[in-house]
């Protein structure tokens, strides 16, 4: 029989009984025909591969991530808690050392997710691999972590979690922001004043086809994982680059998937988006599943693939070449850059709007961080939706330096909770608890 | 009156049941090179002196195809695949000559590319020149459609002497399995065969009224006539003969544990409510995953002919079997040893085996009586431990819905049946390690044939409808028909218990009352772009192994 030359754990977690509502692309349909494939090859019957059942995350491991308004019951399903406990339980199978690495094929997914969540954005309530990567390190020492988010869109959400921390860096490769939903991750979102050059995006131009993406990866995301060399590597394996999906316009196909993770080798990889569900994740889903494990993927494809339907034009290629390019030079360049961002300032403000499209929500967040050069930071949050909810989240960093953490405390203590009408949250990560008044 | 029959490797055993009671029974040595004559020999026995017209039920256990597909004695055969994309089949390819076809079924049931008549024609050349006989076709996602492995069968010549179609033989999805059940199936055919027609002419000459069945692994039975075309049903049911034989002893309502401990191995199985559980996927032989529905059963190298060591100051129980106890000249101290030491078991030379316990009392620093319990504590111990490890995978199997999760349903027995000849010897060693009440019925010894005399017919039928392509489909019954738009779960399940029925009196005439269930009952919303475009309903119904109630506690001889 088969034999994997590289143990891998398995956790699905179709949720066949859950959708966001019965025409959604997050619906119980998503996954049958995936499982249905991954059965019919025999996949779990291959010595080397293990599946795991998932369990529930706990509101506690929810709440070392995210500050949710009101708080986490009332945003989430108990599907979100499984989701996050399935990648938990992938993560943990990898780090105890019964796999070398492992799949989470879960729904429903979490990169559109953010720090502060009034809702549900993007199909995502909460961010399921940022709540595995910090349970990862809650419960398996401090790591250095990488994030390769491969989804057609920009992750937004885990961009905005790790967005100061210089000890996860978030690589994103997208469909341009200007073509599609959120809309954002341009080279210039480069990360906050302490963790400046560890948030790379590649917004890649629509109708950008196999070789434009292996490009990217030999060019860009593999050069850089070479110079960060994290302890671990996380791919946010979003599956709607595929030349299927009906939501976005690239040109990717399982083949082009495999190779990929063929070449990265996550450790763990999660599901993200990808609803393409007869005609590209049954076969994305075997092709990632078999490059990991070290298996023969060559023959994985659509039964409706032709090489055209993954070209692309010239002018792709030396758009992304250039792209690869400048972006790189800015990462080598991050310290210096960072000097110039920061100048002599103190503290960093932004003010932005972020839009909740699953339920129609705006909310207005002005973000102020104190400059450190000791630790992640300090950081607040004044934010307010257009529903009139009203709160102030503070920020300390896991690794806060005294004062960083002091001056969050304080500032919890100082301001009145009469000011804002859903209450005041100190996520203290140092002590991994949340307060609230 | 029932007449079971449970052929193992080494012994044969057969019961007679009469209303209710084990009227005789009855142990022979397995012939190896004489099957038939093993049977026979056995049949003979009990059936000595009897009224055969009052014979209602003939059970046979065989392990005439086991032992075939073990040994290597098989027909050569031809394996027609058409794997389409996926993973490489080069290792699937275990027939004698293999063709690997052009053509795809998806996991809808949709042709995605379809076969080239000249490949097979080629393929049947080829293998009509080679002499090959029998034939197996598989086709991945074969049971979401039939059509391909239909028509491959079609453009073969009509010569071949037994064909086996790889959606005929289970509902599941798994193309390794459905090759290598196709295989076997097709390999064993003939030995199968001349098996049958020994046991027909026997109860023809014997003029018995009772059509014979043939127990299968998942403890249920088949008509030896129906089992001609799935030989390989007949795979390793002497476990499940043991399993149903306990359940008929002890019948229980709970979830349990039933150990049948045997010379070489303790076999492990557990009842979920007083219902045997399966194999996940089908149960493996000889290194072949396979699909054939078989109760769930781990085989623990720790029985009472296991040798007994001192390795670095500490006592090793098996899992090998050097031979029979010191007792009975054999070459290694077993616990069978420890038992005769003990008083508890009157067999052999005792002060042989007394000797031998000694030696190894000497080695650990114990007198010999001491040695001689320590060993029967460890031993039931080992299986205890090994016991709560399986239950521990078991409980943690992987679900797919929120509910089920949430839910958390664990196994969690409540009392012990032990069977084997050493079970009852073992009682109170196995009540103190597992901490559960052990029952261990009366002629726990042949356990495996009152299991197979009182085991009744089993089946199953899977049935997928599709209402965006307003299609039902059937693989085990081969069926595709058109349905409406419109078409429910509801009528889905009518359906499916209408097929199984029917399929259940042409396998089984005499079966009666049936006790016909649905197992599986799913209804997905099917959605492409913003618009439903119809429902993938899956439905899988079954006859359920049941056993024929003894009276009192079965120990009248």
């Amino acid at each position: 029989m088969y034999k994997a030359a590289r143990r891998l754990g398995l956790v699905f977690f179709p949720a066949f009984d859950w959708a966001i509502s019965p025409t959604h692309p997050e619906r119980e349909e998503r996954l049958l025909y995936t499982l249905d494939q991954v059965l019919e090859e025999g996949i779990l019957d291959i010595d080397g591969i293990y599946e795991y059942r998932p369990r529930l995350a706990t509101v506690a491991d929810v709440e070392r991530v995210h500050v949710c308004v009101p708080d986490v019951m009332s945003r989430i399903t108990e599907s979100h808690l499984i989701a996050a406990g399935g990648a938990i339980v992938a993560a943990e199978a990898v780090l105890k050392g019964e796999v070398d690495k492992a799949f989470a094929v879960v729904r429903p997914p979490g990169h559109h997710a953010m720090r502060i969540v009034h809702g549900a954005r993007g199909f995502c309530n909460i961010n399921i691999e940022a709540i595995m990567i910090e349970y990862i390190r809650r419960n398996y020492g401090k790591k250095r972590i990488a994030i390769v988010d491969t989804d057609c869109h920009h992750g937004d959400g885990s961009q905005d979690i790790y967005w100061h921390d210089p000890d996860t860096l978030y690589i994103s490769i997208h469909q341009d922001g200007r073509t599609l939903y959120p809309g954002s991750g341009f080279l210039n979102e480069f990360g906050g004043p302490n963790a400046y050059g560890y948030n790379l995006n590649l917004p890649l131009p629509p109708e950008t086809g196999e070789e434009g993406f292996l490009y990217a990866l030999e060019h860009f995301i593999l050069p850089v994982l070479a110079d960060f060399k994290p302890d671990l590597v996380i791919n946010s394996a979003g599956q709607d680059n595929h030349y299927t999906d009906p939501i976005t316009n690239m040109r990717f196909s399982a083949q082009g998937y495999a190779r990929l993770n063929d070449r990265l080798q996550p450790d763990i990889a999660v599901l993200e988006g990808g609803y393409s569900i007869e005609g590209a994740l049954p076969y994305v889903n075997v092709g990632i599943i078999l490059a990991l494990a070290g298996l023969d993927y060559a023959g994985v494809r659509e039964p409706d693939y032709s090489p055209a339907k993954v070209s692309q034009s010239p002018r792709v290629g030396d758009y992304i070449a250039r792209l690869c390019e400048e972006t790189y030079r800015a990462w080598q360049q991050r310290d210096a850059l960072r000097v110039e961002f920061v100048r002599d300032k103190k503290e960093i403000s932004r003010r932005r709007q972020i839009y909740y499209d699953t339920e129609g929500l705006m909310e207005t967040q002005e973000e102020t961080t104190l400059v450190c050069d000791a630790c992640g930071g300090l950081t607040w949050i004044d934010s307010r939706t257009d529903l009139g909810s009203h709160v102030l989240a503070i920020f300390i960093s896991r690794d806060a330096c005294p004062r960083c953490r002091e001056e969050g405390h304080a500032l919890f203590d100082r301001v009145s909770s009469k000011s804002y009408r859903d209450g005041i949250f100190l996520q203290d990560r140092v002590a991994d608890r949340l307060f609230k008044k | 009156m029932f007449v079971g029959l449970d052929m193992g490797g080494t012994h044969t055993d057969a019961v007679l049941v009469d209303q209710g009671r084990i009227l005789r029974h009855y142990k022979t040595v397995t012939d190896q090179a004489d099957y038939t004559g093993t049977v026979t020999r056995a049949l003979e026995a009990v059936l000595n002196g009897i009224n055969l017209a009052a014979i209602k039920r003939l059970n046979l256990s065989t392990t005439i195809c086991t032992n075939a597909i073990v040994t290597g004695r098989t027909s050569p055969v031809g394996l027609l695949l058409e794997p389409g994309p996926g993973l490489n089949p080069a290792i699937l390819a275990c027939g004698q000559k293999n063709f690997i076809l052009s053509g795809s079924i998806d996991h809808r049931g949709r042709p995605t590319s379809s076969l080239v008549e000249a490949e097979i024609k080629k393929a049947d050349k080829e293998l009509r020149q080679a002499g090959i006989r029998h034939l197996a076709i598989a086709g991945k996602f074969s049971t979401r459609n039939p059509e391909h492995e239909l028509a491959i069968k079609e453009a073969l010549s009509p010569s071949y002497e037994f064909i086996t179609l790889g959606h005929r033989l289970s509902g599941r999805l798994n193309f390794p399995r459905r090759v290598f059940t196709a295989y076997l199936n097709s390999a064993v055919a003939a030995t199968y065969s001349s098996f049958a027609a020994a046991i027909k002419s026997f109860t023809a000459q014997k003029e018995l009224p009772a059509v014979p069945y043939i127990l299968k692994a998942d403890g249920g039975t088949l008509s030896l006539e129906a089992s001609l075309a799935q030989p390989v049903e007949t795979i390793l049911s002497g476990p499940a003969a043991s399993i149903m034989g306990a359940l008929a002893l002890v019948p229980v309502q709970q979830d349990a544990i039933i150990l049948d401990i045997g010379g070489t191995t303790t076999d492990i199985a557990f009842l979920a409510g007083g219902v045997p559980l399966f194999e996940p996927q089908g149960i493996s032989i000889a290194g072949f995953p396979t699909l054939v529905r078989a109760l769930y059963s781990h085989s623990l190298g720790l029985g009472g002919d296991s040798c007994l060591e001192v390795k670095d100051g500490r006592l090793t129980i098996g899992p090998e079997r050097r031979g029979p106890a010191r007792a009975l000249g054999g070459p290694a101290v077993t616990p069978t040893d420890a038992l005769i030491t003990l008083g508890r078991l009157d067999l052999g030379d005792r002060a042989a085996a007394r000797r031998g316990i000694a030696k190894l009392g000497d080695e650990l620093g114990l007198t010999t009586e001491r040695t001689a319990s320590a060993i029967l504590k460890q031993m039931a111990g080992e299986i205890a431990c090994h016991c709560h490890a399986l239950l521990a995978q078991i409980n943690s199997r992987p679900v797919y819905t929120v509910r089920e999760v949430l839910e958390e349903k664990q196994l969690k027995p409540a009392q012990v049946i032990a069977i084997g000849a050493p079970a009852p010897l073992l009682a109170a060693e196995l009540d103190e390690a597992f901490s559960l009440p052990v029952v261990v019925p009366h002629l726990a010894g042949v356990a495996n044939a009152v299991g197979a005399a009182l085991s009744r017919p089993t089946t199953e039928l899977t049935l997928l409808a599709d209402t965006g392509q307003g299609l039902l489909t059937v693989p085990e019954e081969g069926i595709r028909e058109k349905v409406p738009a419109g078409y429910t779960l509801e009528q889905a399940k009518k359906r499916a218990l209408e097929l199984l029925r029917a399929r259940f009196l042409r396998l089984t005439p005499e079966a009666g009352d049936a006790g016909l269930e649905v197992v599986e009952e799913q209804s997905f919303n099917m959605v492409s772009g913003f618009y439903t475009t119809g429902k993938n309903i899956r439905v899988k119904v079954q006859v359920k192994p049941r056993v024929t109630p003894l009276k009192g506690d079965g120990g009248h001889v």
